[in-house]
């Protein structure tokens, strides 16, 4: 090493004016087959709605690949007043994990917002992937089935909710890279 | 590699600073959660082609004329902590106006809006990492932190870099700064070192003569966690 890192300091209230972009929650165009809704509030340590946050994804395609043609895999999406936040995506494959094993299907989340001064990092995995989800060596990692439960997305209606709970007795589960 | 994923520890801010009032209700209270670094985290998001076509790396073009304030240069290489440059990656600012006023709806302070500026950049690194912004010398504004609290001068800097453990978000100030000392953000960094990494500072090769006055910052991003995508991508 031979430069020391830049410190994080946070995005601030007004971020919206160079991020994001239009069309930036869509990782794929509505109605593309199999695409999936992906929505949650983030909330603070008193249960309100952050409504000046900005969460992003990114994730592999279907076929376990990154960044392929027609298939970007980012996404951001700016909070609004509720604290509500959705993507539109395709579920990604399984991944080898880095210690060997099988990584379930999973999208890696920042959040950013006032008050982060460093980017919050989580992972949204999928309800219908209990087998994968069981075998997947960062949820098994984690003792507690309350703090698991936090980071798998719940079927809704067709599509999927993820609240991201920032501080308290929810508190998400959140990762230091 | 995986022993070295929490490498840069001391270097960012906590999660809660109570000096800084918007973290106590924000802040996660439980630790963090070592993730070593797998093929999510070592591989990022490429440029997107409207970002790159809607570069814009010099904020005083914005409007019929020019905006008010004091014309600088800032200008700077992205690299990583082994110095190699990060090449092709998107530098995203904004910035107050030379009043220190946002203009962004929710900014209420009481400080006039430039109809020449609106305060926000992009452009793309070069081959040696380099980029290099034209704008206006931001003012400070005040905020509601504590009583009689001032932001001193800064511009915010969004990076996405090569990979998504590499992702950065931060602020960068300016030389000389009395605000500096008392502001909670900045304070928030518990090693003063790190703290004037976020420093520009004052280039007499950047400045121009008979027109800006030039700053130089540079940005070091996390090392040894980008994976090339072909790599990532398996056979085929
Ligand atoms: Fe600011």
């Amino acid at each position: 090493m031979t430069r020391l890192e830049t410190p994080s300091q946070t995005v601030g209230p007004f971020f919206a004016l160079a991020l994001p972009w239009a069309a930036g929650a869509e990782v794929v165009p509505p109605g593309t087959p199999g695409a999936v809704r992906i929505r949650g509030r983030v909330l603070d340590g008193a249960g309100e709605p952050v409504a000046d946050a900005l969460v992003e994804t990114w994730q592999a395609g279907p076929d376990g690949r990154f960044d392929q043609a027609g298939f970007g895999g980012f996404a951001q999406c700016a909070t609004g007043a509720d604290g509500g936040w959705e993507i539109l995506t395709l579920k990604p494959g399984p991944l080898p994990a880095p210690g060997g094993g099988v990584e379930a299907p999973h999208l890696d989340v920042s959040v950013l917002a006032r008050g982060l001064l460093v980017r919050l990092v989580t992972r949204i995995y999928f309800p219908d992937e209990a087998g994968a989800n069981a075998a997947d060596p960062v949820l098994s990692a984690l003792d507690d089935p309350a703090a698991r439960a936090t980071l798998v997305a719940v079927a809704e209606g067709g599509d999927l909710r993820f609240d991201i709970h920032l501080q308290g007795d929810d508190e998400t589960v959140f990762f230091e890279l | 590699m995986l022993e070295d994923h929490r490498r840069s520890r001391g270097v960012h801010p906590p999660a809660l600073f109570a000096a800084y009032a918007s973290t106590r209700l924000r802040a996660p209270l439980r630790p963090a959660v070592p993730l070593p670094p797998g093929l999510t985290e070592t591989t990022g998001p490429r440029p997107a082609a409207e970002r790159v076509l809607a570069a814009a790396a010099d904020l005083t073009r914005d409007g019929a004329g020019e905006p008010l304030g004091e014309r600088i240069v800032v200008a700077g290489r992205v690299v990583d902590e082994d110095e190699r440059p990060v090449a092709g990656t998107v530098v995203e600012i904004w910035q107050a106006n030379a009043a220190g006023r946002y203009s962004h709806p929710d900014d209420r302070h009481r400080a006039p809006l430039d109809p020449n500026f609106r305060g926000v950049g992009r452009c793309l690194t070069g081959a040696d990492g380099g980029y290099r912004f034209v704008t206006i010398r931001p003012g400070a504004y005040p905020w509601r932190n504590h009583a009689n609290a001032w932001r001193p001068a800064h511009i915010h800097f969004s990076l996405l870099g090569r990979a998504f453990a590499e992702r950065l978000v931060t602020q960068m100030y300016f030389p000389g700064d009395p605000l500096l000392d008392h502001d909670p953000i900045a304070a928030s960094i518990p090693d003063p070192a790190a703290r004037r990494r976020l420093v520009a500072t004052w280039s007499p090769e950047l400045t121009e003569p008979e027109w800006a006055l030039g700053y130089r910052w540079d940005i070091v991003l996390r090392g040894g966690v980008s994976t090339p995508l072909h790599a990532a991508e398996g056979p085929g």
